[in-house]
C-alpha cells in the first residue's frame, strides 16, 4: 500500500499545494488501491480514466492557483447519487445500465470544488438495508476481520461501499446517504467518522430517492476534519429541491479543536436499555468519561419515545419508498421485462428488477398506505414521529449535544441466519439511529474503540437543528483522545 | 387487522409485484409478524397530536414561471428500452 | 330552476349530478418543472427530467400557477385558502411517469364558492362550488399507431390543472350546460384558463344519480370521465338518468362504477372493471413543504381582478339600460363586451346593441373572421349609430353605409359626405318631392281621400324612392298625412 492512499484531505492538500506531489500521483496511487482490494467488493464502477482526466485538470488548477476547496482529492460516490454520463443504478437489476443525463447538487457541488472520481461504490438496493447484503452487486466485505478468523464480515448498511471503501484506502472519502442510519452505522462496523447532517442542509437533488422525508446526504471520511471539509462544500440551499434550507452554511472546520469546557452533552437513559452489549456501554462510558476530563457538563436526558421510534420509522419509510420507487416500471430506463400488456410488463419488470428486501418494503408500505389502514398505521406514526421529534426538542433545552452508541453490536457475519430469516432482527440495527432521521436532526458516528473481538466500535453525536457546528465541537475533542486505531 | 391471502394479492397487484402462489402464504405470514410488531405505537396515545408531515420548518419556495428545460428529446429517451419516431414505446395499454 | 322531471307511467324522478372540471392553467412553464407547456410540439420535447420521472428529480411549485389558481378562486367567489398542502395519488399508468400524480387531498388552495348561472328563461341560479385544488397533467397515450405498441409522448405531463368541484346541485341538463359556459366565461375574463373543451384545456367529469322526486335520499352515482363538450355533458347527463330510472323502475340497483361516454351514440357504457383498481393511497407530498399564503397577497391577487361577467352584466343593465338578455349575451366573452364597451360610449347603448349583435354579427360570420379582425372598429360602429339617433341618417341608409364600412374600413361621417347621403330634413325640399309625387299620381290621391287607406304606405314609398331614401321618413310620414288630408 502506497503511503499516499493514507493522506486525510488536509495532508493531501497541503502536500498539492506545495508541489510535493501531483494529483496525477495521488489518483493513480488510489487506482492501485482500489484494485488491490477489488476482493471487497466496495466499488460497483470504477472509472480510473475519469479520475485521471479530473487529476491532470487539478494538477493544472495547482499550477495556476487557481484550486478549489478539494482539489484532486479522490472520492468514490456512493450509486445513490446521479452522476452525469456515469452508470447510476442504486444498485438494483431495475437501472441496468441506466446513465443519468445530469449530475446530483451534491455531486456537482464537489466537481466544482475540484474532487476527481474514482467511481460509483456498493450499497444495499434502493438503500433498504443495514448490512450491504441486499445490493444487486453483492454483499460489501468488511477490511476488519475478528481476531483469529477469517470470516468475512459485513460492512453495514446502506452505505456498506462508502464505509469499506475508506477504511480500506480506496478513496480517500466517500459521499454517503442517510435514511435511518445508514451513514453512521456501516461508519461504525468499518471504524470510519461519517454525518448525517440535519434534514435540508444537503440537496436531495439528483439523489435516488428512499424515504423524501428522511433521506440526506453526508460524507464519510477518515476523521473528523475531513467530514467537516466536505460537508462544508457538500452544504447549501438548492432551488431545484424544495426541501432544502436556505439557512447560512458555516465552514465547519472552524469548530474545530475548541475548548469544550462548559458544553452540555446530553445522556439519554432510554439508549441503555436492559440487555444493552457490554462493550457497547463501556465504549458509550468511555466517550463520556473523556468529555467531562475536557470540562464538558454530562446531562442525565430522557427521550421517551425512543422505544417507538423503529416502528414508525418501517412504515413510513416503507410507505414514501412504495411511492417513490413507483417509478422503476421499465417503461423509460432501466430493465424491461417483456409482457404481452403494459401491466404484465410492469408486473415482470418489477418483479425480476428488485430484491427481496425491496419488494418487501414496497408491498409493507403500499398496505400501510391503502384504504382502511392509512389512519391506523401511516397516521399514527406520523403522529408519534411527532412526538419522537418533541422529545428531542425538550432534551435541547437542557444539553447542546447528545452523546449515544451508534450501534447495538459489532460488525456480524455476512448471511447471519438470524437476520437474513427474520427482518425485523435486522431492522434492529436502526435502533440509535432513526430517531435522528425521524427529527430531522444531525448525527455523527465517531470511531470509539475496538470489542473484544477486535471490531471497532463507534459513538454517535447528536446535534439540534441545524446545529452540525456543536456536533463537530464535541467531536473533534471526543477524537483527540479516544485514540482510535485506524486501519 | 390480520392480513390474509386475498390481502397479499391486492397488495402485490397494487404495486405491480408478482407473489407466486406457493410464496402466499409465506409472504401473509411475514407481513402480520411485522404488523405484530409495529402494533406496539398502539400503546401510545396520540388523541392530541397532530400528525408530523415535515420536519422542515420553513414555508414553500416558489419557482419563477419561467421556461428552464426542454428541447432535449434525446437525452429523455436515452435510456428508454424501447423508443420510436421520438416516442416512449410500451405493448399495448388495455383500457 | 330549469325544469326536468324523468316522467314514466310508474313515477317521477329527478337527477342529482355533479361536475368535476381540469382546467389547464395558463402559464408558460409547467406547474412542478421549468418545461414549456406550449401545445403542438414535437412529441418529448417539451419534457424536462422532472417530468419524465427520471430518478432523484424533485418537483419545484410554480409561483405563477399558484396565482392564477387563487385569481380563479377569487373569481368563483371561493374561500382561499391560507393553509393548502400536496399529496400523491398513487396509480400505475404509462402516461403517469412518476407513478403518482403530485396533487391537493385534504388541504386544497381553494374551499367553497359559488357560480350563478343563467338559464334561458332568463332566470339565475347559484351552483355551489365545494373546492378547488391544483395538481398536474398527465402525458399522453396513443394507441392507434400500432395494434401492438402503445406509444407515450409526455409533452402535456405537468401541465398545471386547476380541479373545479361542484356541490351536487344540478338538477337539469340544461343547468350543468349553463354551468360550464359560465365557467368558460369566467374563466377567460380572468385569463387563467382558455377553456376550449374540444382541445382538452377544459375537460368535464359527470356525476349522475336520480331519486323519486320529492325525496331526499341520495342514491348512487356513476362518474363519466373526459366528456368534452357542453353538449356532450347535457347528453351524459339525461341518457346516464334515464339509465337508471329504466335499472330502478324495472328492479335492478345501481353499482358505482366509472362508465364511458359514447359521442356518437350519446350512451354511456362501463369500462371494463378492475379488480383492486382503484386505491390511490393518498398521502402528504414529502419533497413540497406546505403552501401558506398572507393575507396581503390574497388582497394583492384580488386587487388584479377584472370586472368578471357577472357584475359587468348587472352594470350594462343598470348603467347602460340593456335588457338583461343583451346584457347576458353580450358579457359572455370579454372581447365581445370590450368591443361594445367602446363602441357604446357617449352613444345610445341600447341601439348599439341591437346593431352589434345583429348587423355587425351578421358581418363577422359572413366574412368568417374574428372580433379582434373586424374592418369595422368600435369607435365608428358607435359613430354610425349616433348619425342614425341624430337623423343625419336613416336607418335604410344606415344599413347601405354599414355594408361600405365593412368593406372599406372608413368612418361612417366620410362615407355618408362622400356619398351624399345626408336625408333630407329640410321641410321645403321634401314637400316639393310630395307634391310631385301627389300630382303624377292623381287617381290615386282620389282613391285615397275616396277612403282607400292602405294607399298611405304606397304613397311615403314613393316619396322616399323620388328622395333616393335620403328623405326623412319621419317627416314624410307627417307632411303627407298633411297633404293628403
Amino acid at each position: 500500500m502506497s503511503d499516499l492512499v493514507k493522506l486525510t484531505i488536509s495532508e493531501a492538500r497541503k502536500a498539492l499545494k506545495n508541489k510535493e506531489i501531483s494529483a496525477v500521483e495521488l489518483t493513480e496511487a488510489f487506482i492501485k488501491q482500489m484494485e488491490s482490494e477489488r476482493k471487497l467488493n466496495a466499488f460497483v464502477l470504477e472509472t480510473p480514466e475519469i479520475a485521471l482526466e479530473q487529476a491532470k485538470a487539478s494538477d493544472k488548477k495547482y499550477q495556476n492557483g487557481t484550486d478549489g476547496a478539494l482539489e484532486g482529492i479522490p472520492l468514490g460516490i456512493k450509486d445513490l447519487f446521479c452522476t452525469k454520463g456515469i452508470r447510476t443504478t442504486a444498485c438494483s437489476h431495475i437501472l441496468d445500465g441506466f446513465v443519468p443525463p445530469y449530475e446530483s447538487t451534491v455531486t456537482q457541488k464537489l466537481l466544482d470544488a475540484g474532487v476527481t472520481v474514482l467511481g460509483k461504490l456498493n450499497m444495499d438496493e434502493f438503500a433498504m438495508g443495514g448490512s450491504n447484503e441486499t445490493s444487486y452487486y453483492g454483499p460489501v466485505i468488511n477490511p476488519w476481520k475478528a481476531n483469529n478468523s477469517d470470516a468475512n464480515l459485513v460492512a453495514g448498511g446502506s452505505s456498506g461501499g462508502s464505509a469499506a471503501a475508506v477504511a480500506a484506502h480506496m478513496c480517500m472519502a466517500a459521499t454517503g446517504t442517510d435514511t435511518g442510519g445508514s451513514i453512521r452505522q456501516p461508519s461504525a462496523f468499518c471504524g470510519v467518522t461519517g454525518i448525517k447532517p440535519t434534514y435540508g442542509r444537503c440537496s436531495r437533488y439528483g439523489i435516488i430517492a428512499f424515504a423524501s422525508s428522511l433521506d440526506q446526504a453526508g460524507p464519510i471520511a477518515q476523521n473528523v476534519e475531513d467530514c467537516a471539509r466536505l460537508l462544508t462544500v457538500m452544504s447549501g440551499y438548492d432551488a431545484k429541491d424544495s426541501t432544502s434550507s436556505q439557512k447560512d452554511v458555516p465552514d465547519f472546520t472552524q469548530f474545530l479543536n475548541q475548548d469544550i469546557r462548559g458544553l452540555k452533552v446530553g445522556i439519554p437513559a432510554e439508549y441503555r436499555p436492559d440487555g444493552l452489549n457490554a462493550e457497547i456501554a463501556a465504549c458509550w462510558d468511555k466517550g463520556i468519561e473523556i468529555l467531562k476530563a475536557r470540562g464538558a457538563e454530562i446531562v442525565d436526558i430522557s427521550l421517551p419515545h425512543t422505544k417507538y421510534a423503529l416502528a414508525v420509522y418501517y412504515i413510513l419509510a416503507p410507505a414514501e419508498a412504495s411511492s417513490n420507487l413507483a417509478r422503476y416500471d421499465g417503461l423509460r430506463f432501466g430493465l424491461r421485462v417483456p409482457g404481452e400488456h403494459l401491466d404484465n410488463m410492469y408486473i415482470n419488470t418489477r418483479s425480476e428488477g428488485f430484491g427481496k428486501e425491496v419488494k418487501r418494503r414496497i408491498m409493507i408500505g403500499t398496505y400501510v398506505l391503502s384504504a382502511g389502514y392509512y389512519d391506523a398505521y401511516y397516521l399514527k406514526a406520523q403522529k408519534v414521529r411527532r412526538l419522537i421529534r418533541n422529545d428531542f426538542l425538550e432534551a435541547f433545552k437542557k444539553c447542546d449535544v447528545i452523546l449515544t452508541p451508534t450501534a447495538p453490536t459489532d460488525a456480524f457475519a455476512i448471511g447471519d441466519k438470524s437476520m437474513t430469516e427474520n427482518p425485523i432482527n435486522m431492522w434492529l440495527n436502526d435502533v440509535f439511529t432513526v430517531s435522528v432521521n425521524l427529527a430531522g436532526l444531525p448525527g455523527m458516528n465517531i470511531p470509539a474503540a475496538l470489542s473484544a473481538r477486535g471490531l471497532p466500535l463507534g459513538l454517535q453525536l447528536i446535534g439540534h437543528s441545524f446545529d452540525e457546528a456543536t456536533i463537530f465541537k464535541a467531536a473533534s475533542a471526543l477524537e483527540k483522545d479516544i485514540c482510535f486505531v485506524r486501519k | 387487522m390480520a392480513v390474509d391471502a386475498d390481502t397479499v394479492r391486492k397488495i402485490a397487484f397494487l404495486s405491480r409485484l408478482k407473489v407466486d402462489d406457493d410464496k402466499i402464504k409465506d409472504t401473509e405470514d411475514e407481513f402480520n409478524k411485522i404488523l405484530d410488531w409495529v402494533a406496539q405505537l398502539n400503546e401510545v396515545d396520540t388523541s392530541s397530536v397532530e400528525a408530523l408531515e415535515s420536519v422542515n420548518d420553513t414555508n414553500l419556495i416558489l419557482r419563477e414561471d419561467n421556461i428552464t428545460a426542454g428541447n432535449q428529446r434525446d437525452e429523455i429517451l436515452a435510456n428508454a428500452p424501447m423508443s420510436e419516431y421520438g416516442y416512449f414505446v410500451v405493448p399495448k395499454v388495455v383500457e | 330552476m330549469a325544469e326536468f322531471i324523468i316522467e314514466t307511467p310508474k313515477g317521477k324522478w329527478e337527477i342529482i349530478c355533479g361536475l368535476e372540471i381540469h382546467c389547464q392553467i395558463i402559464s408558460k412553464s409547467k406547474i412542478y418543472s421549468g418545461a414549456s407547456t406550449e401545445f403542438g410540439a414535437d412529441a418529448n420535447e417539451h419534457v424536462s427530467f422532472v417530468d419524465a420521472g427520471m430518478p432523484g428529480m424533485l418537483p419545484t411549485l410554480n409561483k405563477y400557477c399558484v396565482h392564477q389558481a387563487v385569481k380563479t378562486g377569487i373569481g368563483l367567489k371561493a374561500k382561499i385558502n391560507k393553509y393548502s398542502n400536496f399529496a400523491r395519488k398513487n396509480y400505475f399508468y404509462a402516461d403517469l411517469p412518476q407513478g403518482y400524480q403530485i396533487t391537493q387531498y385534504k388541504y386544497p388552495i381553494v374551499g367553497e364558492g359559488k357560480v350563478i348561472i343563467d338559464l334561458p328563461d332568463g332566470s339565475t341560479r347559484e351552483i355551489g362550488i365545494e373546492r378547488m385544488h391544483i395538481e398536474q397533467d398527465a402525458g399522453k397515450s396513443i394507441h392507434d399507431i400500432d395494434p401492438k405498441k402503445s406509444f407515450i409522448d409526455l409533452n402535456r405531463a405537468g401541465v398545471g390543472l386547476m380541479e373545479i368541484v361542484t356541490k351536487p346541485d344540478f338538477r337539469a341538463p340544461e343547468e350543468a350546460g349553463a354551468f360550464l359556459k359560465k365557467l368558460r366565461s369566467i374563466l377567460r375574463y380572468l385569463g387563467t384558463c382558455d377553456g376550449n373543451m374540444d382541445e382538452g384545456s377544459m375537460r368535464c367529469d359527470v356525476n349522475v344519480s336520480v331519486r323519486p322526486l320529492g325525496s331526499n335520499e341520495l342514491r348512487t352515482r356513476c362518474e363519466m370521465k373526459n366528456v368534452n363538450s357542453i353538449k356532450f355533458v347535457m347528453q351524459a347527463i339525461e341518457n346516464e338518468a334515464r339509465r337508471h330510472v329504466e335499472v330502478y323502475e324495472s328492479g335492478g340497483e345501481i353499482v358505482q362504477e366509472t362508465r364511458q361516454f359514447n359521442p356518437t351514440t350519446g350512451q354511456t357504457k362501463a369500462m371494463r372493471k378492475k379488480e383492486f383498481a382503484h386505491d390511490y393511497r393518498y398521502f402528504p407530498e414529502p419533497d413540497l413543504a406546505p403552501l401558506v399564503l398572507t393575507d396581503e397577497y390574497i388582497n394583492q391577487v384580488k386587487s388584479e381582478i377584472p370586472e368578471l361577467p357577472d357584475e359587468k352584466k348587472e352594470r350594462f343593465v343598470t348603467k347602460l339600460g340593456l335588457t338583461p338578455y343583451d346584457a347576458i349575451v353580450i358579457c359572455e366573452n370579454k372581447e365581445n363586451a370590450d368591443f361594445f364597451e367602446k363602441a357604446a360610449a357617449g352613444h345610445d347603448a341600447k341601439k348599439v346593441a341591437n346593431w352589434f349583435m345583429g348587423d355587425f354579427f351578421a358581418m363577422l360570420n359572413e366574412k368568417k373572421i374574428e372580433l379582434k379582425d373586424s374592418p369595422v372598429s368600435p369607435e365608428n360602429l358607435g359613430a354610425l349609430v349616433e348619425l342614425v339617433t341624430q337623423n343625419v341618417i336613416n336607418g335604410k341608409t344606415a344599413k347601405d353605409v354599414f355594408e361600405i364600412m365593412a368593406e372599406t374600413g372608413e368612418a361612417p361621417e366620410k362615407i355618408v359626405e362622400e356619398k351624399g347621403l345626408r336625408q333630407v330634413t329640410d321641410t321645403g325640399a321634401i314637400e316639393a318631392v310630395i307634391d310631385q309625387v301627389l300630382e303624377a299620381n292623381a287617381d290615386n290621391v282620389a282613391a285615397y281621400r275616396g277612403g282607400k287607406q292602405t294607399l298611405f304606405g304606397w304613397f311615403v314609398g314613393q316619396v322616399m324612392k323620388a328622395s333616393k331614401g335620403k328623405a326623412n321618413p319621419a317627416m314624410v310620414n307627417e307632411l303627407l298625412k298633411k297633404k293628403l288630408g
